[in-house]
């Protein structure tokens, strides 16, 4: 899906204020508390997305045999994805159904394409928003490279899956220069770039990658710029302001096209393929609540790129709840639907999502901090205590085996090497979103430097010592418990803090991928250029660093037996 | 505890170590086992205890061959002490003597009882016991390994080099109660030292490893009178004259006067 590889790490949630991070962070808490028993039940089992949705989940088959799928539950859910325009697009349906009386449960910001897809296929949501592009490419692959609209209509239908009519508007990639630059150079299409070689390109990373990005349009447009720098999208849009890029790519719906009175280029040769907002449904769904069809069938044609933008924008840049947006723009499709709109927005999944919207003011603050708190040092710890039951075992094993301690160490060597980000993204397809993946993908990191450190620390224990205690004619089980581990402890433990330590500063990129923590607050604060909100996550992040480090310290000392403190090695 | 090798081999890698070794070391004996780094002493006794295994021929314990199955019964029967003591830095003088009683099910009663016993024996003050290895001398953690290896009252006891990082007078002191501990024992002990007084003070009989072989084998003033050959005489010339004095020293105080030197000796 062109563009919409990252979409969950690119462009997540909103402009967030509060309500939305709190609802979400509520969300987080309730899966996790489904997932600790999951754990428990599934050890880790990979189940796609089944789980991700807690408690209220409707348990689907596994993705691909939805033909087995349960019927209708008692209510439609719809679902979002892990972006502004996602949500808003579901709340206007929301909207838009409980006009025609029908009530649906909306379960926001899910994740990306392929969580949303294999969710509509297994009936556990009946509907989503989607974009034509990213059902060609990536969701029914075997489409033939040209088909047209009634070939994908069909190609849906097999899997019992509906497309309503376009929504009006397309959120498709296109080059941005800034208006004033425009004007001045005389830019309106792709093409005029040519004549501009010295124009700086700052373009983010998975579009600079791809072949229907700006590999495949720089060889058909025939684009040499001399200086092209890969970045993330939003410091792109800050980049461009602060006049160290002229170029960026975009999203047609950003709401940054319009705060920041960007030109969008036209693709005048057609490079970029459609990516038409439509409504995807269930057909039994449709069947059961002719409702629903009656309300997605009512918002096609009605929602412009403009009127998109500015809808992101309110949300984005101006710090607006997106139900607020979305019922504002309701009531100007429906004239006299303003009554019925606030009493949706009661429909949304997560019981305490409602009421904990509303408790904002002075002491909110304090409770997202602690919420917050709450939801990062989960991460470490589940992360931490998994690792330790499996790195432990394993650095002993491989201090008693080095045939096989060594690949083992190369082995975690290269987990670590991964970049955080791309471990995250990896353990999407396994694990869904929320504080799944992320506890998986930090689990990994700490295997490293846990492995690493007890294999080490059993390893440089004196020969003399092993030695003894194995003369002494103790089984080895002893000799590991009474001698070994202890001597190698300080070491041990120094792995454990190192992990750590480590966990809380990458724990906060789990907010990427909607499992809250300190991590939120600084990606929404990039995202919206706001280094107060940035703060507010990395110096309680800072903090639980210094402070679990100096619980280690302790630790270590109190474990630390006094005849080992003072040894010294002849 | 009797001690037989039957044509053992060990090789490391290429070097042969012990060639055909065949050698008897009756119960009740003390033998010391000299010969240079490297010449395979330790690996001798590692080879009784099942903490190394011959690539040819077989180690007998009491009559019975050593299988791997039956090594950690065979340790038990064992004390082993090596040089500076091998004690663990985790745990208290008592914490180190209480490892194998405990795992074997001794009361903390018996415990504590033993180790006041063998404290008195190794003239250890008693109040030592609760310090950690690092915060004892090195004479004191000598005795305190010995002990450890003497806990559980074993036949037999090795020791690999026990007394070689300590410093002269304590290293003089400490002899003296092992030799005469040995005599009172009555177990099989192997020592494996480099140096050729103390094995003369330690041991009755002397065996000296040399290119994988046993080249002489007996009392120590054999070694004087009847070296077997030329490497004999260069090692026991090479101890400059400690051997003739220490005889004379053990010949002194077993006659309880003074007798610096014997004539014979002085002429090596």
């Amino acid at each position: 899906m062109p563009g919409r590889v990252n979409d969950v790490c690119r462009r997540y949630t909103p402009g967030g204020r509060a309500p939305a991070r709190v609802a979400l962070a509520l969300r987080v808490l309730a899966t996790l508390r489904a997932l600790a028993v999951l754990l428990v039940l599934a050890a880790l089992v990979p189940r796609a997305w089944g789980a991700e949705a807690g408690p209220a989940s409707r348990a689907g088959p596994a993705p691909g045999v939805a033909s087995s799928s349960p019927g209708p539950g008692p209510a439609p859910s719809i679902g979002s994805k892990n972006f502004t325009e996602s949500l808003i697009l579901a709340d206007l349906l929301q909207l838009a159904a409980q006009r025609r009386g029908l009530a649906l449960v909306h379960r926001r910001a899910m994740g990306g394409s392929a969580i949303l897809w294999q969710a509509l296929l297994a009936g556990s949501i009946d509907a989503y928003a989607e974009y034509t592009g990213t059902l060609r490419a990536q969701l029914l692959k075997g489409l033939p490279a040209g088909a047209n609209e009634q070939a994908l209509r069909s190609a849906l239908a097999r899997a019992g899956i509906l497309m309503g009519a376009p929504l009006g508007f397309e959120d498709r990639y296109a080059l941005a220069v800034p208006g004033a630059l425009a004007q001045r150079l005389h830019l309106a299409t792709v093409s005029d770039l040519r004549a501009h070689p010295m124009l700086r390109y700052a373009l983010s990373n998975e579009f600079i990658d791809r072949v229907d990005g700006w590999l495949g349009l720089r060889r058909a447009y025939g684009l040499a710029p001399r200086s092209v720098r890969g970045m993330d999208h939003s410091l792109a849009y800050r980049a461009l302001r602060e006049g160290a890029a002229d170029v960026v790519d975009v999203y047609t719906t950003d709401a940054e096209i319009a705060a920041q009175h960007l030109t969008v280029l036209r693709d005048d040769r057609h490079f970029f393929p459609r990516y038409d907002a439509v409504w995807l449904y269930r057909q039994d769904a449709a069947e059961h609540w002719p409702a629903l069809a009656a309300a997605i069938d009512a918002l096609g044609g009605r929602i412009t790129v403009q009127s998109m933008q500015r809808l992101n924008a309110e949300v984005q840049l101006g710090h607006r709840d997106d139900r607020a947006v979305a019922a504002a723009f309701f009531a100007t499709l429906v004239p006299g639907a303003g009554t019925g709109a606030h009493a949706a927005a009661g429909g949304s999944a997560g019981p305490g999502a409602a009421s904990a919207l509303r408790s904002s003011g002075g002491g909110a603050g304090a409770t997202q901090l602690l919420a917050r708190t709450r939801e990062h040092l989960l991460l470490v710890g589940v992360s931490l205590a998994l690792a330790l039951l499996v790195g432990l075992p394993l650095g002993v094993l491989g201090a008693q085996m080095p045939a096989l301690g060594r690949p083992l160490l190369a082995l975690c060597a290269m987990l670590q090497t991964n970049p955080s980000l791309a471990l995250l993204v990896f353990m999407i397809p396994l694990f869904g979103i929320g504080a799944r993946p992320a506890i998986a993908a930090l689990f990994l990191y700490s295997l490293l430097p846990i492995v690493r450190n007890t294999l080490t620390g059993l390893a440089s224990i004196p020969a003399p010592l092993v030695l003894s205690a194995a003369a002494l004619g103790l089984p080895r089980h002893v000799r590991l418990l009474r001698v070994e581990l202890p001597l190698a402890a300080r070491t041990i433990i120094a792995g454990i803090s190192t992990a750590a330590v480590i966990n809380v500063g990458t724990a906060t990129l789990g907010a990427l991928i909607g499992a809250g923590g300190y991590g939120e607050p600084i990606l929404t604060g990039i995202r919206l250029d706001d280094i107060g909100l940035i703060l507010r996550g990395a110096v309680p992040a800072a903090a639980l660093a210094l402070l679990v480090m100096g619980a280690f310290q302790l630790l270590e000392r109190a474990l630390t037996p006094r005849g080992l403190r003072e040894f010294r090695e002849p | 505890m009797e001690f037989r090798f039957e044509e053992v081999e060990k090789r490391h890698g290429a070097n042969i170590i012990l060639q055909r070794l065949t050698l008897r070391f009756p119960a009740g004996g003390v033998s010391a086992i000299l010969g240079e780094s490297g010449a395979g002493k330790s690996t001798l006794l590692r080879l009784l205890l099942g903490l190394d295994w011959p690539e040819r021929g077989q180690v007998l314990i009491d009559g019975v061959a050593l299988q791997p199955a039956r090594r950690l019964a065979v340790r038990r029967q064992i004390g082993y002490v090596i040089q500076e003591g091998g004690l663990f830095p985790h745990l208290t003088a008592l914490g180190n003597l209480a490892l194998l009683p405990r795992y074997l099910g001794w009361s903390g009663e018996r415990i504590r009882a033993r180790a006041a016993e063998l404290a008195e024996l190794m003239a250890l003050p008693a109040a030592l016991l609760m310090r950690f290895p690092a915060e004892l001398s090195g004479g004191q953690r000598q005795r305190v390994a010995v002990m450890r290896a003497l806990m559980s009252d074993p036949p037999a006891l090795l020791l690999d080099e026990p007394l070689g990082a300590l410093d002269p007078l304590v290293r003089d002191e400490l002899q003296q109660r092992l030799a005469a501990l040995f005599r009172s024992l009555a177990k099989t002990v192997l020592i494996v030292t480099h140096d050729l007084a103390e094995a003369a003070v330690l041991a009755d009989r002397l065996l000296l490893l040399h290119q994988g072989r046993i080249v002489q084998d007996g009392p120590a003033r054999q070694w004087l009178e009847q070296p077997a050959d030329d490497f004999v005489r260069r090692f026991v010339a090479a101890q400059r004259g400690g051997l003739a004095e220490a005889l004379a020293g053990m010949a002194a105080r077993a006659d309880g006067r003074a007798h610096p030197g014997a004539p014979d000796a002085r002429a090596r």
